[in-house]
């Protein structure tokens, strides 16, 4: 695939470093030629210097031809205007913008964006995992479908524990897809599966009964 | 009318006074407070700092009840942001913004919003005068 990436800063490097692993075509747009430079020397030939959310510099670098443009600078009027550009102008068929502030997700989604990957929510997601009493994560949004993928830690007050899966009213829409116990091996939850004092539960539901899978895993 | 006009330069000041002076209900935005020197004196509307990418700085600058917004900030791609927002969540009547970036301006023009390139009215204007 032909895959355009705008913003040449950390996010952009990186991504760009893994592209070309998968053996993809990538190009970068960089406006500063210090970073421009540095990435050539250390990538070859693959960032050029230019304003990515100008629809000259996208014309001369064959944007019409691309699969897919990223756009992942620091600043998100930017990201939506390169997405926007590429979108109606060149008619790339996907485009991603990574946005800063969680606020702006919907708006991008309302003016068309395909995919929005809002940064700090995933930092913020990440560190709360990381807090003992944190409830439930998200681990993964399955987006055209509606449903998502989360982990729920079974405390050492919940009710729940010593309990068989089947005894759980499970909201609609909920399933539990594993269970990993603190000191043994992952296993798929079967109706007479006990739940036990620290166990992370993997389940997929949906964002509205996600509190409610929460709180029948619990117990409170 | 009641507008809301984000960004307080040279163009948002004397735009905000221009319409003041009609006697138009105005309110107006900028990151900066210092910005707000630039008003007139006899200025009677409302100076407000905020982001006006920020939905709530809109929402308290009350453009769920304007009739026209002005976006005039100096970054492109802010001013067509804050213009779809508020074409498009606040479904406000008129809006009108500013795009240095001919190329851009044709495009977001071609996409809804009421684009203006000074670059290209500019230099029109000064072809005229000197071929004239």
């Amino acid at each position: 695939m032909y895959i355009i990436i705008v913003g040449g800063g950390r996010l952009g490097y990186y991504l760009t470093k893994a592209l070309l692993s998968e053996g993809h075509e990538v190009l970068i747009v960089e406006k500063n030629p210090t970073i421009c430079q540095n990435i050539n020397d250390e990538l070859g030939s693959v960032c050029i210097r230019g304003d990515g959310c100008e629809a000259a510099t996208l014309a001369e670098i064959g944007t019409a031809r691309a699969d897919m443009l990223i756009a992942v600078t620091g600043d998100d009027e930017d990201n939506l205007v390169a997405c926007q550009v590429a979108k109606h102008k060149f008619n790339v068929p996907r485009t991603t913008a990574r946005v800063r502030n969680p606020q702006n997700e919907t708006i991008f989604k309302k003016l068309g964006i395909d995919v929005t990957v809002s940064s700090t929510n995933l930092i913020l997601e990440s560190i709360k995992e990381e807090v003992p009493t944190h409830p439930l994560t998200h681990l993964l949004t399955i987006r055209d479908q509606g449903l998502e993928i989360v982990e729920v830690k079974i405390p050492p007050d919940a009710t729940t524990i010593g309990k068989p899966v089947k005894e759980l009213s499970l909201p609609p829409g909920s399933r539990l897809a594993l269970i990993i116990p603190k000191e043994r091996k992952p296993r798929v939850p079967t109706s007479d599966t006990i739940l036990r004092d620290g166990d992370r539960v993997i389940a997929v539901t949906t964002p509205e009964s996600e509190e409610a899978l929460r709180a029948v895993l619990r117990g409170t | 009318m009641k507008v809301v006009i984000m960004g307080c330069g040279r163009v948002g000041a004397q735009l905000a006074g221009l319409l003041d002076t009609d006697g138009h209900s105005v309110t107006i935005l900028d990151t900066d407070a210092y910005s707000f020197r630039r008003l007139p004196s006899t200025f009677s509307g409302t100076a407000l700092v905020g982001n006006g990418l920020n939905e709530e700085v809109l929402k308290k600058a009350g453009i769920e009840e304007a009739d026209a917004f002005v976006a005039l900030t100096q970054g492109d791609n802010r001013n067509v942001m804050a213009s779809q927002i508020a074409k498009h969540i606040f479904n406000v009547p008129r809006v009108v913004c500013r795009i240095y970036d001919p190329l851009r301006q044709e495009l977001y023009s071609t996409l809804g919003v009421e684009a203006f390139s000074p670059t290209t009215i500019f230099a029109q204007m000064l072809r005229e005068k000197l071929e004239s």
